[in-house]
C-alpha cells in the first residue's frame, strides 16, 4: 500500500525537525551545563588574580593571556602563509599533478591528529631547535595545525569569485598581481576571515598540542620565549590532578565564553563588512 | 586611409584545435566593424586576439601578425598590460564589480596608481558624461554597481573603460542580455562613441550588424568568409555562404 504524501511530509518534518532540535538541545545542555557550574565561581577576583598553590586557589589571570597569545601568534604565522598557498594554488598556476600534490598533502596535514602536532612540536620546535616551552613554540605547533584550514578556506573562497571579476580585471590592463590584491582578495574576504575565525576556535580550545609546545607554567610571560599555560591546558591539569573542579569549572565557562565571543564578534565584522561592499 | 588594427595570416590554435585559419583583416580607425558567424566561429575568439585575452587560455597560440597602429602586439617586448589599455573591452554580460558606482568606473585609474581623489572623480564624471549614464547616477555615485538596472549596468561598464581612456573598444555581443529598448540605447552610444574610438563588436543579431556596423565580417568555421562594408555585405554578399547565413537558409 502507498503511504499518503502527507504523511510522508510529516514524517519528514518531524525526523528533520527532531534531528535539528536535538543538536540545538546538546548545544545548549553543555553551554548551561558548565556555565551553571562553573558561574559561581566566576569573579573579578578569578579574572584578575593570579592562581596560588597550583590553581586550588586565587584567579586564572595568566591562563587569559596565553589563551589570547596563543592563537594571536598562531594565526599571525598562518595568516599569510596559508592565504599565499591558496592564492598560489588558485591564481598562478593550473591544475596539474603538483596542485593535486599539494592539495592531497594539506588534507592530509588536516587530518592529523592534535597530540601528533603537539609530539612533533615538542621534539622539532622545543628539542632540536632549542626553543623550549615557549609562546612561540607553541604558536608554531598551533600554526602548522590550522594551516590547511585556512588554505582550505580561502582556496575555497578564492574559487568562488566570478571569472568575469578578473577578465575585467586584465581587460583594464591590470596585472595579475593587481588583479589579485584589488579584486581576488576583496571579494573572497568574508570566506578567507572565516577561514581565520575557524582557526581561532581551534587554538583557543586546543590541548594536546599545547601542552607539549608552550608548557604549563603559571607565571605571566614576559616575552614570546617564556612558557605559558592556557584556559584549555589549566582546565585539563586540574580535573586531571584533582586540584580544584570548582576552579576547572569556572575556567571551562570562561573558556566558552571567550569561544562565544570570537563566534560572535566575527559574525558581526563580517555582517558589517558585506553590508559595507554592498551599502 | 591607414587601419587601425590590421590582422594578416593570422592562424589561432587551442590545443590541437585549428580556432582561426588565416585570418585577414583590416579594421578602420573611428568606424563600427562587426563580425558576424554562427556559434563556435571563432568571432570572440578573433576579438580577444586583439587585446590578448586570449593570453590566459592554458595552450592557446597564434601565428601571424596582428598590427595595432602599425605596431606588431605579439612582438616579445610588448607591454600587454599597456596594450589592453589602449583597446578596451565590453563583455557579453554586465559584469561590475561589486563595489559602488565610483569605485567601478575609477579602477583602472586606481590600479595604474592614480589615488588623488579630485582627479578621480573629474574623470569619472567625465567618463559616465560620455557613457550617457552621468544624469541618472550622479547623486548615487556610492551606491552599489550591481543594483543598477542592466543596461545601465552595461554602459557603467562602458563608462569603466573609457576612464582608462582606450583607442580602440571591443564588444563581445554586449547586447545579448538586454531587452530591445536598452539594446537600442547601447547601439546609439556606439554610433555616438564611433567618432572618436574604433569599435569592434561581435554580434548575433543580423539586424544589430545592420543598423550600426561601417563594415561586416562574415566568419565560419576559423574562416574569414566574407569582408567588406556592411552595404555590400548584406544586400550583395559576393560568397554564397554568407548569402545563405544572411538569408536565414542558415545558421
Amino acid at each position: 500500500m502507498r503511504v499518503p504524501p502527507k504523511v510522508t511530509q510529516a514524517i519528514a518534518v518531524a525526523l528533520f525537525g527532531g534531528a535539528t532540535v536535538l543538536t540545538l538541545a546538546v548545544l545548549v545542555f553543555v553551554i548551561v551545563f558548565v556555565l551553571g557550574k562553573g558561574l559561581p565561581v566566576v569573579s573579578l577576583d578569578f579574572l584578575l588574580q593570579s592562581p596560588r598553590e597550583m590553581g586550588k586557589a586565587g584567579g586564572i589571570f595568566p591562563t587569559l593571556v596565553g589563551t589570547f597569545l596563543l592563537p594571536l601568534v598562531a594565526v599571525a604565522i598562518a595568516f599569510p602563509l596559508g592565504v599565499g598557498t591558496s592564492v598560489y594554488l588558485t591564481e598562478y598556476t593550473v591544475e596539474s599533478r603538483m596542485t593535486g600534490v599539494i592539495r592531497f598533502g594539506t588534507d592530509c596535514l588536516a587530518g592529523i591528529p592534535s597530540i601528533i602536532f603537539g609530539l612533533f612540536g615538542y621534539i622539532f620546535f622545543v628539542e632540536i631547535l632549542q626553543m623550549g616551552w615557549c609562546i612561540l613554540s607553541g604558536g608554531l605547533t598551533l600554526a602548522i595545525m590550522v594551516l590547511p584550514t585556512i588554505i582550505r578556506t580561502s582556496e575555497e573562497a578564492i574559487k568562488a569569485v566570478p571569472t568575469s571579476y578578473r577578465e575585467v580585471s586584465f581587460s583594464l590592463g591590470a596585472t595579475r598581481w593587481e588583479t589579485v590584491l584589488k579584486v581576488v582578495l576583496p571579494t573572497a574576504l568574508p570566506g578567507i576571515v572565516t577561514g581565520v575565525m575557524l582557526s581561532i576556535g581551534r587554538s583557543i580550545g586546543e590541548t594536546a598540542a599545547v601542552i607539549f609546545t608552550a608548557g604549563a607554567s603559571l607565571r605571566l610571560p614576559d616575552s614570546l620565549f617564556d612558557s605559558v599555560r592556557t584556559m584549555a591546558v589549566h582546565f585539563y591539569i586540574l580535573a586531571r590532578e584533582g586540584i580544584s573542579i570548582e576552579n576547572a569549572y569556572g575556567t571551562a565557562a570562561i573558556l566558552i565564553i571567550a569561544v562565544l565571543l570570537v563566534n560572535a564578534v566575527s559574525y558581526g565584522l563580517m555582517n558589517r563588512f558585506i553590508a559595507r561592499r554592498t551599502k | 586611409m591607414t587601419a587601425a588594427v590590421d590582422i594578416a595570416e593570422l592562424d589561432l590554435f587551442y590545443g590541437a584545435f585549428h580556432a582561426l585559419k588565416r585570418v585577414n583583416l583590416a579594421i578602420e580607425p573611428r568606424k563600427i566593424t562587426a563580425l558576424i558567424g554562427p556559434s563556435g566561429c571563432g568571432k570572440s575568439t578573433l576579438l580577444r586576439v586583439l587585446n590578448r585575452m586570449n593570453d590566459l587560455i592554458p595552450g592557446c597560440r597564434i601565428a601571424g601578425t596582428v598590427r595595432l597602429e602599425g605596431r606588431d602586439i605579439y612582438a616579445p617586448n610588448v607591454d600587454v598590460c599597456a596594450l589592453r589599455k589602449k583597446v578596451g573591452m565590453v563583455f557579453q554580460r554586465p559584469n561590475p564589480f561589486p563595489l559602488s558606482i565610483r569605485d567601478n568606473v575609477t579602477f583602472g585609474l586606481r590600479v595604474a596608481g592614480l589615488s588623488d581623489s579630485q582627479a578621480l572623480d573629474a574623470m569619472a564624471e567625465k567618463s559616465l558624461k560620455a557613457a550617457w549614464l552621468w544624469e541618472q547616477v550622479r547623486d548615487k555615485l556610492d551606491s552599489l554597481a550591481t543594483a543598477l538596472p542592466l543596461d545601465q549596468q552595461q554602459r557603467l561598464c562602458v563608462a569603466r573603460l573609457l576612464a582608462v581612456e582606450p583607442e580602440v573598444i571591443l564588444m563581445d555581443e554586449p547586447c545579448s542580455a538586454l531587452d530591445p529598448i536598452s539594446t537600442a540605447k547601447i547601439e546609439e552610444l556606439m554610433l555616438a562613441l564611433c567618432e572618436h574610438y574604433t569599435i569592434v563588436i561581435v554580434t548575433h543579431n543580423m539586424q544589430q550588424a545592420a543598423r550600426i556596423s561601417d563594415s561586416s565580417a562574415y566568419m565560419l568555421l576559423g574562416e574569414m568568409v566574407e569582408f567588406g562594408e556592411t552595404p555590400q555585405v548584406f544586400e550583395n554578399p559576393k560568397d554564397k555562404r554568407t548569402e545563405d547565413y544572411i538569408t536565414g537558409r542558415f545558421g
